[in-house]
């Protein structure tokens, strides 16, 4: 499929990593006297199974054939790995000792075994569309988990200071402790200003776009400047607002109207020309009157643009909310918490606010997708 | 400019008793695009009354006018001099009764509708009532066998079945008049024989009036009563052939010395218009 | 859209139109303070002139006539020194710097992110997914943090914001560049095979090449939105310079006519710098013998 990739190369690379990683951890590990208050009996254990995995996929060609098996095989053992550092590290820590090379090997081993697991998933290529679709989330989900595995590692491994980086389960614990204040955040920022500012955004820029749209002079006018306001940066408008709205949400949702208004304007706009001349045509031989051809032809034809500009405007709405709230607010919302617990040095709180904007702009995102997919199912994208 | 009166006694309309009437009438037709270098003259002096029950095929090099000639008859395209009339009236206003059906090269139809959507897209537009769209996708559907199909999608179908569709959708306006403009251009030859054979045989037994566009001779000549020759810069009509065959014929009949006779003569119109003098 | 027609005279009638608008609300928004300080002043009968005149003429006004604005604008560029922390042009200076710093740093991330993607199946499956992901995270909304932490480090002046402005960046560049170096058409990938060419001679040859307009509409994006994290990125060092800390400044101590200097300014700096990249795109397109 790729003729790029040397799959042969890639894997053979890093089952040797893996090998030599997990081999020299275990030598390191047994010399020392006081190992299982140290690390425990799991990390030796997955140093054995990761060197045997490791060498029987360098070794052996039949290890290589079953892409499938193979790539779930590593990645759980891999996995096993994560749970076997991640459990030393609690006994480091209770021990008050510091991990040593040892650790770091084998977590080295174990992102080895990790990689090779999603480099045999990505290759493997299945019929079945259910596999498929299972594949397509598990590959990147494997990969993201990996990714906060070393983060909590790394964080707690060189034992980083909370202040610079606090480690995901920090973030974790102060996300559910202190889910009451971040579900207020989220009541005054999302749900008043972004969804407030973004219906009425949308809306207005839709609606003044059907207006211009029956007048090539204003459209020719107006586009050009509706690009160039789109390439603005219009949340240099918050401080005004916050001057003329006030310290509440409706400044917030003002900001967002004025930056979610030319997207769609200029999304409408092209998706209502998008139509092609035979197709005007055609309507024209049913001398069919303007508001046939725009409700039969042009809008049908305009909604991939006009959910372009929904998703678009979908991240510039939290955008600005958000940002609005520097510049001023009432001692509530996301942007303002981000920016007192930040002065605070909160940091794991200011992570727990991200990750409610993160978790907040993402199921936004992807409602949007949904209805664009029941919508637009006919667009060659989606087919 | 030779007059180019198409007379439908010919020995071709078989014994039914049809009330023939005038169905396109132009005079000293003509249209002139301004370009930035200059004018094209892509319609030049036209004369042509096309009267109903005929096939018309117009047939010429690229730029010759013959889909700009079309689209003057549908009223898609406005003259710059002469007048052109439809049914009797106005091309506008032939337009505006939706006096016919219009084919294009492509079949153009709306993606997100299925096919019985994309026949029910006139009716609607035309305002009539769910029933009777209804009746008249079976029936049209049914005309070009599709029937079966109501429910699939457009990009579901083959090529040749989307242009099945879109004559079915021109169909379903019950027009007695059908401009076609090269609608099967972009098939290969052997859907394209297939289509051509059911196109008679749909003519055969609805009546209709057609004027069809093409630049292939075998087509213009299986399919036509009468052959309009036309040539480009200027646009004009160099020729107007009579066609003797049976208007019940097959496929076969390509291979007989009267087709052979009739396309050897569009060949000659053809050159005559020095058409490939560059 | 018919191109035969000229462009020029509608966008000109609507801007005429914006500044027309602008001046009837600047009238509208200030009329009920002037009327209060007519009464302070125990004035009366003022005349509609007056009172029009005095609406424009506001130390503060809610919304500024767009002459007090270009007044202001002047004043802080031309007239004082480039020096000086109260020039409009300093401080687009530090914005402007901070802004290209990261462009270009998020451009070179974004193109070699691409690069890897595109060779590697594994990281093109990973990878990718989540680099589309996080574009529907606002992640102007870490800026505050990564100022202050990095800050807290000891890493100061350019390099934390310039970090916002390659963060915010990379995204459109790395996505465009997938889409720009996969562009190529399989008989152009094929031939390649044919000549036996090595994955880096396709990518030199080929792949770059036919990705260059793609490169060029991710960087116009990435220019605007690499402003805008540089100006975000200057509100929570607490005001010190660049047009992000004007904005925050006059919001502060209720100084609208110097927040709408900033913000055209701003908007100024966005407007040249997209048209750069414009340009910079037609002139290496054209170069390469496209149609432009």
């Amino acid at each position: 499929m790729n003729a790029l990739t040397n799959m042969g190369s890639t894997e053979k690379g890093l089952s040797l990593i893996a090998a030599v990683a997990s081999l020299l951890s275990l030598l390191l590990y047994l010399p020392d006297t006081n190992k299982e208050a140290v690390y425990g009996l799991a990390l030796p254990l997955f140093c054995i199974i990761g060197l045997l995995t490791a060498f029987a996929l360098y070794r052996y060609r039949q290890a290589r054939d079953h892409k499938l098996l193979g790539g779930v095989a590593v990645g759980l053992i891999s996995f096993f790995g994560a749970w076997a550092l991640l459990q030393s590290l609690g006994i480091t820590e209770t021990a008050s000792g510091k991990v040593g090379p040892s650790f770091w090997l084998a977590a080295i081993a174990a992102w080895a075994l990790a990689w090779l697991g999603v480099e045999r998933l990505a290759a493997v290529s299945v019929h079945n569309k259910w596999l498929q679709g299972l594949l397509r989330v598990t590959i990147p989900v494997l990969f993201g988990v990996w990714l906060l595995v070393i983060w909590e590692l790394a964080t707690r491994g060189f034992e980083v200071p909370q202040v610079l980086l606090p480690s995901p389960s920090a973030i974790g614990a102060r996300f559910v402790s202190s889910t009451a204040i971040l579900w207020v955040d989220f009541k005054q920022t999302f749900l008043k200003a972004v969804l407030i500012g973004y219906a009425m955004g949308c809306t207005s820029g839709f609606v003044v776009a059907l207006l211009i749209d029956r007048s090539s002079f204003l459209k020719r006018g107006l586009l050009p400047i509706g690009n160039l306001v789109s390439a603005l940066p219009v949340i240099g408008v918050a401080p005004i607002m916050v001057m003329w709205f006030g310290f509440d949400w409706p400044s917030k949702a003002a900001v967002v109207v004025i930056m979610t208004f030319f997207p769609m304007l200029v999304n409408t706009v092209a998706g209502l020309s998008a139509s092609d001349t035979m197709q005007n045509d055609l309507m024209k031989t049913y001398a069919a009157n303007y508001w046939q051809s725009l409700f039969k032809l042009r809008l049908p034809q305009a909604m991939p643009f006009i959910f372009n500009a929904l998703k678009i405007n979908s991240t510039l709405a939290l955008i600005g909310a958000i940002v609005a709230e520097f510049f001023g607010t009432p001692i509530v919302g996301m942007g303002f918490r981000i920016s007192t617990e930040v002065g605070r040095m909160n940091v794991d709180m200011v992570w727990a606010e991200i990750a409610v904007a993160a978790i907040a702009g993402s199921v936004f995102y992807g409602l949007i997708t949904l209805i664009e997919r029941m919508s637009t199912f006919w667009h060659p994208s989606f087919r | 400019m030779q007059d180019a009166i198409l007379s439908s006694e010919s020995s071709m309309q078989d014994t039914k008793n049809v009330v023939v009437s005038t169905v396109v009438e132009a005079r000293s037709l003509s249209l002139r695009f301004q370009t930035n270098d200059g004018h094209v003259d892509a319609l030049s002096d036209i004369d042509l009354t096309i009267e109903s029950g005929n096939f018309v095929s117009f047939i010429g090099p690229s730029g010759c006018g013959k889909t700009t000639l079309l689209r003057v008859i549908a009223d898609l395209e406005q003259p710059t001099g002469g007048s052109i009339e439809v049914n009797g009236v106005s091309a506008e206003q032939a337009r505006l009764s939706r006096a016919y059906g219009y084919v294009f090269q492509a079949a153009s139809l709306y993606p997100w509708r299925t096919i019985a959507n994309n026949v029910a897209l006139p009716l609607e537009i035309m305002g009539l009532d769910r029933k009777e769209r209804k009746a008249r996708i079976k029936k049209n559907l049914e005309l070009v066998n599709l029937a079966g199909f109501e429910k699939k999608y457009p990009w579901q179908l083959s090529g040749g079945m989307q242009q099945r569709a879109s004559i079915a959708r021109a169909l379903a306006v019950e027009p007695d008049l059908l401009l076609m403009d090269e609608p099967f251009g972009a098939l290969d030859e052997i859907v394209r024989d297939h289509l051509n054979e059911q196109l008679l045989k749909l003519w055969d037994k609805t009546n209709k009036t057609v004027v069809f566009v093409t630049h292939s001779i075998p087509e213009a000549v299986f399919l036509s009563t009468h052959i309009v020759v036309m040539s480009p810069r200027p646009g004009r009509i160099i020729d107007i052939i009579e066609s003797n065959l049976p208007r019940d014929r097959g496929l076969d009949i390509r291979e007989t010395p009267d087709f052979l006779s009739i396309a050897q003569r569009v060949r000659e119109g053809l050159r005559q218009g020095h058409s490939y003098e560059d | 859209m018919n191109h035969k027609e000229g462009r020029f005279l509608p966008v000109l009638t609507v801007i005429l139109a914006i500044l027309a608008m602008w001046y009837v609300g600047t009238v509208f928004l200030n009329t009920p303070f002037q009327k209060d300080i007519y009464k302070r002043q125990n004035q009366e009968n003022v005349s509609m002139m007056t009172l029009v005149q005095d609406t424009m003429a506001q130390e503060r006004p809610v919304l500024p006539s767009p002459h007090q604005v270009a007044l202001e604008i002047y004043n802080t560029t031309v007239k004082k020194k480039i020096t000086s922390k109260r020039s409009l042009i300093y401080h687009s200076w530090i914005t402007l710097s901070t802004a290209l710093l990261g462009f270009i740093l998020g451009t070179l991330l974004g193109v070699a992110l691409a690069i890897s993607i595109v060779h590697n199946r594994a990281l093109d499956k990973s990878l990718m997914p989540w680099i589309i992901a996080s574009q529907t995270i606002p992640i102007l909304a870490i800026a505050p943090m990564i100022i202050v932490v990095l800050n807290s480090m000891g890493i100061q002046g350019l390099l934390p914001k310039a970090m916002i402005s390659m963060y915010l960046s990379f995204f459109p560049i790395a996505v465009g560049m997938v889409k720009g170096l996969r562009s190529p058409e399989v008989s152009h990938t094929d031939l390649m095979r044919t000549y036996n060419a090595s994955s880096w001679q396709t990518l030199i040859k080929l792949r770059l090449p036919a990705s260059l307009p793609y490169l060029f509409t991710g960087m116009k994006i990435a220019i605007a939105i690499a402003l805008v994290g540089a100006i975000v990125g200057e509100l929570p060092t607490g005001a010190v310079a660049g047009l992000g800390a004007r904005l925050l400044a006059g919001s502060y101590y209720g100084q609208t006519v110097q927040i709408w200097s900033a913000l055209i300014m701003a908007s100024v700096l966005a407007g040249s710098l997209v048209g750069l990249v414009s340009l910079a795109n037609h002139f290496v397109l054209k170069r390469m013998g496209a149609a432009a």
